[in-house]
Formats: C-alpha cells, structure tokens, sequence
C-alpha cells in the first residue's frame, strides 16, 4: 500500500508538473461541452428553396407566401427557369427547387388537380425526407384554404370520420436536443481523455526507457498498476463533476435520479476504460501505435454507441457488436438516472455488465503486463 | 536532394519494418468504413412500441394491425395501466406507447371524433419526433381510407429527391467517415511521430545534419502523404464497389481535391507539433482536440444548415466540412471544379496558412 | 588472496535466443563478493542480453544463474531486492525534480518517508547537490545526471549493483570522475558489475570478461590478460581477440 502511495503522489507530480497538458486536460473537455452540445441537432430547419414560377399569377404567388411565411424556410428565392434553380442546388446554394407550372391557376380554377415539381437536394437522405413533409404539410394547407373558398354545400351526410392523434413528448417535452446531447458528450469527453492518457501512460515510460528502470526494482505488478492508474480515474471523475456542474448551470439539463448513482457508475465505468487503455499500452511498443489503436476504438465506440444515429437502425449484426460497447452502456445509463430519474433497481442491468467488462479486462491487462519477457 | 531521398527511404523502412503499425494503417480504415457504413443510418426502423389498448375494438384493433405491418416499428408487448407506460420508458427499450381512448370505435362511430395519445420517450428527441410523425401519418392514412374518396382539386406535389434517389444514408455517410479518417490519422500520425523525435532527442540530431529543418520535416511527413493517399483509394474504391456510390464526376479532380485535404490536414499536423513538446501534448491537441469537432462540426452526421447561427459561423474553421462538401459533390452532384472552386480555395488558404504559422513559430523557438 | 572469494554470482550455460538468433550462447562464470566485475564486448556481442537475465528482466531460454543467492528464473524478485541497475539509457523520469526522482525510486524499493529523507539529505551532501536539489533531472548536463543515476540505483543498500554503459556519452574527465564514486562504493563492500566497450575502464576492474558473439572469450585480471596476449593495453587485447575469432 505505501509503495502504491509514492507511485501515485510521482503521478500527480508529473500531471501537475506539466503547465501546458494541464491547461489542455481541462480546457479542452470543458470548451467542446459547451460549444458543441450546441451544434449536434437533427432538427430540420432554415431551409432554402428556390421557386422557379412559369405561371406568375395570384394563385402562385399565395403559394410562395405560404413558404415565406414558415419558420422552417429561412430562404425562399425566385428564379425564371428551372434549370437555374438546379445550377443554384449544384452548387449547393439551396436544398429545394419547385417548379410552378403554366397553367397552375386555371387549373386550379377549373376544379382539376395541378402538378408542382419538387426537386430535393437528397444527399442527406434523413434531412431530404423530413423536407419533403414539411413541403407536403405547407402544400396541404394551401389545398385546404382553396378547397374552403371553392365549398359551396356542405353535406350534413359527409362530415368525415376524425381521428385525432395527439403526440405527448414525455422527459423532453420541447425536444431539446441539448437535454439529450449534453449528457452523451460529456460521456464521450470522460471516455476519450481517459481511455487515451492511461494507453499513452505506460507505452510512454517504455518508451522513454524508464519502464526498464522500474521493472528492475522488487516493485509487485498490482502496485505499478493501481499506482499508475488511480490518478486518471481520480481525473476521470473531476470532469464528470465539471461537466455535471455546466450540464446542470449552462444547460439546465434535468437532473431526476439520484447523482450518488451517476458517480458509483462511473467509479466502475472508469476502472473498465482505464484497464482498457492500460491493455493497449501493453501491447504496444511505442506511443504513436498505443494512440492509433486507442483512436480506433475511439471512433467506433463513438459512432456506434447510439449518441449519433440510433442503434435500432442499425443490422442486427451492427447492433450485437454494440453489446460490446462500453459507452452505449454509458449514454444509456446517464439518460436514464438524469432524465428519466431511474433508480438503482433499473440501471442493474447496465452496471451489472460494465462492471463485468472491467473485471475482465483488468484481469486480462495485468495478465498481459510483464515485468519479464 | 541525394541525401533528402536517402532519409525519406529511412522514413518509409521505419513504418514498413514495423508491420503491425502499417496492418493497424490500412486496416483500421477499412474495417471502420465497412462497419460504419453498414451500420451508421439515422433513418427510423424497427422501432420497439408497446400498446396501451384501453377500448380493445375493431377499431383500434385494425389501427394496431396497419402499425405492425410498417417496418418503422415492431411491437414489443402490450401494457394495461397508465403507470406502466413509466416503467416501460425505464426499462429503455420501448420508445412509444400508443394510448386508444376507451371506447374508441363507438366515440368514432356517434361523435365522428376519437384520439390515440402517441407518448414518445423524447430523451431522443430525434427518434421521438420520428415515430410521432410516422404514426400520426399511418393513423391519417388509415382515417382517409374510411372516409369515402371525395374529388377535390388541388395542388398536387410530385418530388424528386436528386443525387441520392432511394435516400440511402451511405451515401451521406462515406464521405464523412472518408473525411474523418484522413484528417485524424494525417493529424495525428504526423504531429505525434515528429514529436516523438523531439521528445526522444533524436530531433536535435537531425537539425545539425546537413539536412534543411524543411526537409526534415517534408521527410517525416511525405511517408504520411503516400499512406493517407492510398487509404484515401481504398476508401473510395470500398464505397464504389461495397456500398454502391456512385462517382459521378471527374475521377481526377477527386484524387487532386483527396490530395489538397490530406496535406491540409498533415499541416495541420505540423503545426500541432511545433506547439506541444510531448507526444502527450500532441495527442491532446490532435486526438482529444480535433476528433469531435471534426465529427460533430463538419456536417458528417449533423446538418450545419440546423445549427444556431454561431455554430454555423464556428464550422467554417472545420476544413473537414469543406472537404465534405467536395466530395459529396463530386461523387453525387458530378460538378466540376468550377462549382467547388470556393472551397477549393478554402482549403488552400488553410493549408498555407498552418505552414505560415508552423515556419512562424519554428522561427521563433530558433530565436 | 583470490582463492577463498566468496562467489556472489554463478553462472551456468547462459543462453539466450531470440527465433533463430542465439545472442548468448551458454556462458559460464563467476563473480566475487566485493570486486569490480568488468564486462566487455563489442556492441551486439550479447552483453546487455545477458545482463538483463542477470538482473531479472528477460527470461534465460536455457541454463542457470544464480545473483545474490537467488535463482534468476524462479526467484526474479528476490533477486531484483538486492541488486540496483542503472541502464545505458539513462532512465529517470525528467520532469520531476532530483529530490522527486529519489523519493520516487526510495519509495519503490520500500524506504520509509524518514529513510528517504535521511538519505536524500546524505545524498545531496555526498554529490554535494545542494543548489540543485529542486531543479528537473532534465534540465541537468548528463554527467549529473549519470552520477545521480548511479546514486539512486543504490538507495536501498544493494549487495550488487549493475552498470550497463554507465559513462556513454561523457568526456573522460567526467568519466574519471565517475569511477571514482565506482570505488568508494566497491569499498564500502558492494559488488559492481559494468559493461562498458571503453577498454581503458577496463583497467580500472578487478577483473573482466570479453565477450564476443555471444560466448566469453577471456576471462581474468587486466594485468594476467595483457601477459597472456603480450600486450601493453587491454583495447590491444581486445583488437586481438577480435582478430583471431575473424
């Protein structure tokens, strides 16, 4: 226990003693919280369509107000013929061409139906889809004020069968993103800066040759490694608390479970990444390789961890390998306390496998670390 | 020039030798682009609801049967009190509950009026405003086939979703995952292995040989350039052939776009590491500081259209962004230069101005 | 005087490969409490290799040694309590000051805090560190650096310590002067065992080995080898037995 003591207290020393990746451990975290918990949102919004009008009459023009006047078009521009609307969408100037026909209003007039073409920038499939509703819901509308002014008896016989459908959005009832987004990037922040400062720690002693020095001493493997190790998860939680803190005072991100539980979870959690860094560290010969495979991991736990894009989209074969993800596990416990206010009993299951990870691979990395070879 | 290719050739046998770098090298991106294309969509499908049937009648009993049959959602079970909707939404795996009023095909049948409630779970307010629109659009259809087909006129909308016709998210997605790979590992391979040299002193040595500080530096680098070039074919070549992208324009502006990017993002990585004297330091610039900026900011997953104002103005600093939107452009819009001359230039500017600041700052530490 | 030395390392058929490459090829020898034990070699001769089994950190593919009492295949750490290392690559950690490097590694070999300060102060004294003591180990020219590495290797009483090129890199008035800390050492009763290829240190050592591609190619004191080649320097002996084996 003593020796773990020194080996800790030279940890700090060296964290501490270097000014500039002090400055970088806390600031970088911190900074990208607040900036980019702004940034990631689906919402489909300022749309910019381009409106080609061969017809010019009230009628089209009542057509184009309606799109002026939605919150959801930011942009709405005019051009003579279609096939500037298209230039215009090839280079990226607007999302959405639609073509007013010739004979839009006399049609309209003659109680025939009257074709619009609209042509969506689909690169972005999800965003072109949700385009396209709103185009439809904007178009409707104007179909229904028509249809009104065109009435002329209403049938007591035709009053239609309604179903009212009302949407409840429970947890987040104005779908903020942010409520949603700021938990899960600050999982991601505790996870990369651990799981790269504890890959880079050991390779690096290798590196410089200390490692050699300290493998020469009488020193037990369980020591170095706790010693080694500590100071990060004791880093790993001084963010989470930040973190919490600009979660809760910036964002006002609800917070309904019981915070003790968010710590026991990441108490564990970290012991899993920390043990994970340390088996690449092991089993690696300079720091250069011990990033790039701790990059690796990095992006794929990232993108697949159901932060992003949701995992039930994915195959099932996709979504088996995400079983295997430890920050799934992560974002979907912190939603749960945070936001749902879950308790002990039903985040179980989640502690109950992270916990699992890291006695597996803490096992299997100070298995793999040799004082010999 | 003898001598400066003799050094790149011991550059290139230091990262050959080592064979398990170079499988991690061109491996790593591979397997992540097969995984991530396949398994990165952010449609809607398979989603698990569960049913809260307080009416149990035909009516209901046919809305549930149209839902079953939509390959958005799958019904996990049924529930039978308002309280259990809160359990479900603990438990984490149903998504929405869809709640039939009590008797909901009498109140259709007398009143001509009936409601479903759709409760979603909005701690993913994405997945839950899309099921909230996907079944109030199921319901609304079910509704229109039971009131008689009335003739009406009015506008009707036909659309063409261009570039992308049957609105596969690959296609958003290879771009960006291509985008991602290239200028982390240019970043990050470059600014570490030049910091390793002079963290382990080996850097003093290189600048007293007769070598030029530049073309130390172009040496370390160029090995770089050559395996970011050919992750970046690969990576082309997988979307090509795997997911079906097509390339629609010049192949040749696409390797020339593919090269300016790399060697933005090399200087980048240059730059890094005339500022940080530790491979940990550089790490934390390049790994913990660029990895979700550049995945977040650069319209690879989010529209930047939808950001705030300020964060659309921050995004402009991503090159990444700029190289997505080349690509995108070149592979499904099939434009030529002139429509990306823009970011083109961008992308140029911001490469001369890291080598600016890198020779800037190497000048001054000389000093 | 040499015939009733008490033998503080055995060894027996040394051998290391490494694939197809047998870098030590089954040496023998001997080293006696209290001497200075110079080990030499040509670089790539096998010397670091088999040090590194003598002190513990790489597994012998065949053969025995014995160091300090212990076997280093069984007892490795048993072994490593008694014996201090000081590597050719000069291994203390550079951003932490000189007192910080020796609570460090005192600590490590289970000092107590009171020992460590006991010892730190004797330390500074000794190397008369005094205005030095906070600065960083990095900041240090190597000679410094090298004398406090051999100072630290020794915090915790070894019966022998292990050299491996300790003076590399230093001009020979540091190196003069870093043998003589080799001396007052080697006269308080610690075994020093030291690779070095420079053949002049050779003439400071009780006794020395040349090895050369893997295998022991003499063995004796400076003065018996320059008789049995009929040479005037022991870097002659060495160019001739390097003549001979090509």
């Amino acid at each position: 226990m003593k020796t773990i003591l020194f080996i800790i207290q030279k940890e700090f020393k060296q964290i501490f003693r270097d000014k500039s990746m002090l400055r970088l451990i806390f600031i970088l975290p911190i900074i990208q919280l607040l900036v980019l918990s702004n940034a990631a949102t689906f919402d489909v919004k300022n749309i910019r369509v381009t409106i080609a009008d061969y017809n010019n009459s009230s009628s089209s023009r009542a057509l184009i107000e309606k799109f002026k006047a939605n919150p959801y078009f930011s942009e709405v521009e005019n051009v003579s013929h279609t096939q500037e609307g298209i230039e215009r969408l090839n280079k990226g100037k607007t999302d959405v061409v639609i073509e007013i026909p010739n004979q839009f209003e006399k049609q309209l007039q003659n109680d025939t139906t009257t074709q619009i073409q609209v042509l969506i920038n689909a690169i972005d499939g999800a965003t072109a889809g949700v385009q396209n509703v709103y185009i439809t819901q904007i178009v409707q509308l104007f179909n229904q004020n028509i249809r009104v002014e065109n009435q002329q008896v209403s049938n007591e016989q035709l009053v239609p069968n309604r179903i009212e459908t009302i949407p409840s959005f429970w947890y987040n009832n104005t779908l903020n993103y942010k409520t949603f987004m700021v938990p899960g990037i600050l999982v991601l922040l505790v996870t990369m800066l651990t799981l790269f400062l504890s890959a880079m720690n050991i390779v690096r002693e290798k590196e410089l040759g200390t490692l050699e020095q300290i493998n020469v001493t009488p020193i037990k493997k369980h020591q170095f490694i706790i010693g080694k190790l500590f100071p990060f998860w004791v880093l790993g939680l001084v963010i989470l608390t930040v973190g919490l803190f600009i979660a809760k005072v910036v964002f006002s991100v609800p917070m309904l479970g019981n915070i003790a539980l968010v710590y026991l979870f990441t108490s564990v959690y970290l012991l899993l990444i920390l043990g994970f860094g340390l088996f690449i560290s092991n089993h690696t010969e300079t720091q250069q390789q011990a990033m790039f495979i701790a990059w690796f991991f990095m992006v794929i736990f990232l993108l697949m961890s159901g932060l992003f894009t949701p995992i039930e989209s994915m195959p099932k074969w996709a979504q088996n390998i995400t079983l295997l993800n430890p920050i799934r596990y992560f974002v979907e416990f912190i939603r749960m306390v945070l936001l749902k206010g879950a308790g002990l009993q039903e985040v179980l299951p989640n502690l109950g496998i992270i916990a699992f990870f890291a006695f597996v691979v803490n096992g299997l990395s100070v298995w793999s670390y040799k004082k010999t070879n | 020039m003898k001598r400066f290719i003799g050094f790149i050739r011991k550059e290139f046998y230091h990262i050959f030798r080592d064979k398990r770098s170079l499988f991690i090298l061109f491996g790593m991106p591979i397997a992540q682009i097969l995984l991530f294309g396949f398994a990165i969509t952010n449609e809607i499908n398979n989603v698990e609801i569960a049913i809260l049937d307080y009416a149990k009648d035909s009516e209901s009993q046919k809305i549930i049967q149209k839902i079953k049959a939509s390959p958005y959602f799958h019904i996990e079970n049924e529930i039978f009190s308002d309280k259990a909707i809160e359990s479900e939404f603990k438990k984490g795996k149903v998504k929405a509950v869809l709640l039939f009023e009590k008797d909901f095909a009498k109140k259709l049948q007398t009143e001509r009026k009936a409601t479903v409630q759709v409760i979603t779970d909005a701690t993913e307010p994405n997945v839950a405003n899309t099921i909230s629109n996907y079944t109030q659009s199921i319901i609304q259809n079910y509704q229109n086939q039971k009131n008689t087909v009335q003739k009406s006129n009015g506008v009707v909308i036909q659309s063409r979703m261009l570039y992308n016709p049957e609105l596969k998210s690959v296609f958003n997605f290879v771009p960006g995952v291509m985008t991602v790979i290239l200028m982390l590992v240019s970043a990050m391979m470059t600014s570490i292995s030049i910091t390793r040299e002079k963290e382990l002193g080996t850097m003093e040595i290189l600048l007293v040989s007769p070598l030029k500080p530049f073309q130390v530096i172009l040496g370390k680098v160029f090995p770089y350039v050559f395996l970011s070039i050919i992750n970046a074919i690969v990576i082309v070549s997988m979307g090509y052939f795997i997911f079906g992208m097509p390339i629609n324009g010049s192949i040749f502006l696409l390797a020339f776009e593919s090269i300016l990017f790399i060697i933005t993002a090399l200087s980048l990585g240059i730059l890094i590491s005339t500022v940080s004297n530790t491979q940990q330091t550089a790490m934390m610039i390049s790994l913990m500081g660029l990895m979700l900026p550049v995945i977040i900011l650069s319209g690879f997953i989010f529209p930047i259209a939808s950001m705030p104002l300020p964060m659309q103005v921050i995004s402009n600093i991503i090159p990444a962004k700029w190289f997505i939107i080349i690509v995108k452009s070149i592979m499904l819009k099939g434009v030529g230069l002139e429509y990306i001359f823009k970011e083109t230039l961008i992308l140029l500017g911001m490469t001369l101005l890291f080598i600016g600041l890198s020779i800037k700052k190497y000048k001054t530490r000389l000093e | 005087m040499e015939s009733v030395q008490e033998k503080i390392i055995i060894v027996e058929n040394l051998t290391k490969q490494f694939g197809d490459f047998t870098a030590v090829k089954g040496i023998s020898f001997d080293v006696h409490k209290g001497e200075i034990f110079g080990f030499l070699g040509a670089n790539g001769a096998g010397k670091t290799t088999a040090m590194k089994m003598l002190i513990g950190i790489s597994h012998p593919t065949s053969g025995q040694a014995n160091v300090a009492g212990f076997d280093v295949q069984n007892q490795s750490e048993e072994v490593k309590r008694n014996i201090g290392y000081m590597s050719q690559k000069f291994s203390m950690y550079d951003d932490l000051t000189v007192e910080e490097n020796i609570t460090f590694f005192g600590g490590i070999y289970g000092l107590s805090r009171k020992q460590i300060k006991i010892k730190t102060n004797q330390l500074i004294e000794e190397l008369q560190l005094g205005n030095i003591a906070k600065t960083k180990v990095g900041d240090l020219p190597l000679g410094w650096k090298q004398k406090l590495a051999f100072s630290v290797a020794l915090l915790h009483e070894p019966k022998i310590v292990f050299l491996d090129e300790p003076t590399g890199g230093v001009d020979p008035i540091t190196r003069r002067q870093f043998w003589e800390l080799i001396y007052a050492e080697a006269h308080k009763g610690t075994t020093i065992f030291v690779t070095t290829h420079y053949m002049d240190e050779a003439e400071y050592c009780n006794r020395v080995s040349i090895m050369v591609d893997g295998v022991i190619e003499a063995l004796d004191t400076p003065k018996k080898l320059k008789e049995q080649f009929q040479v005037n320097s022991m870097n002659e002996v060495f160019l001739k037995l390097a003549r001979n084996i090509e």
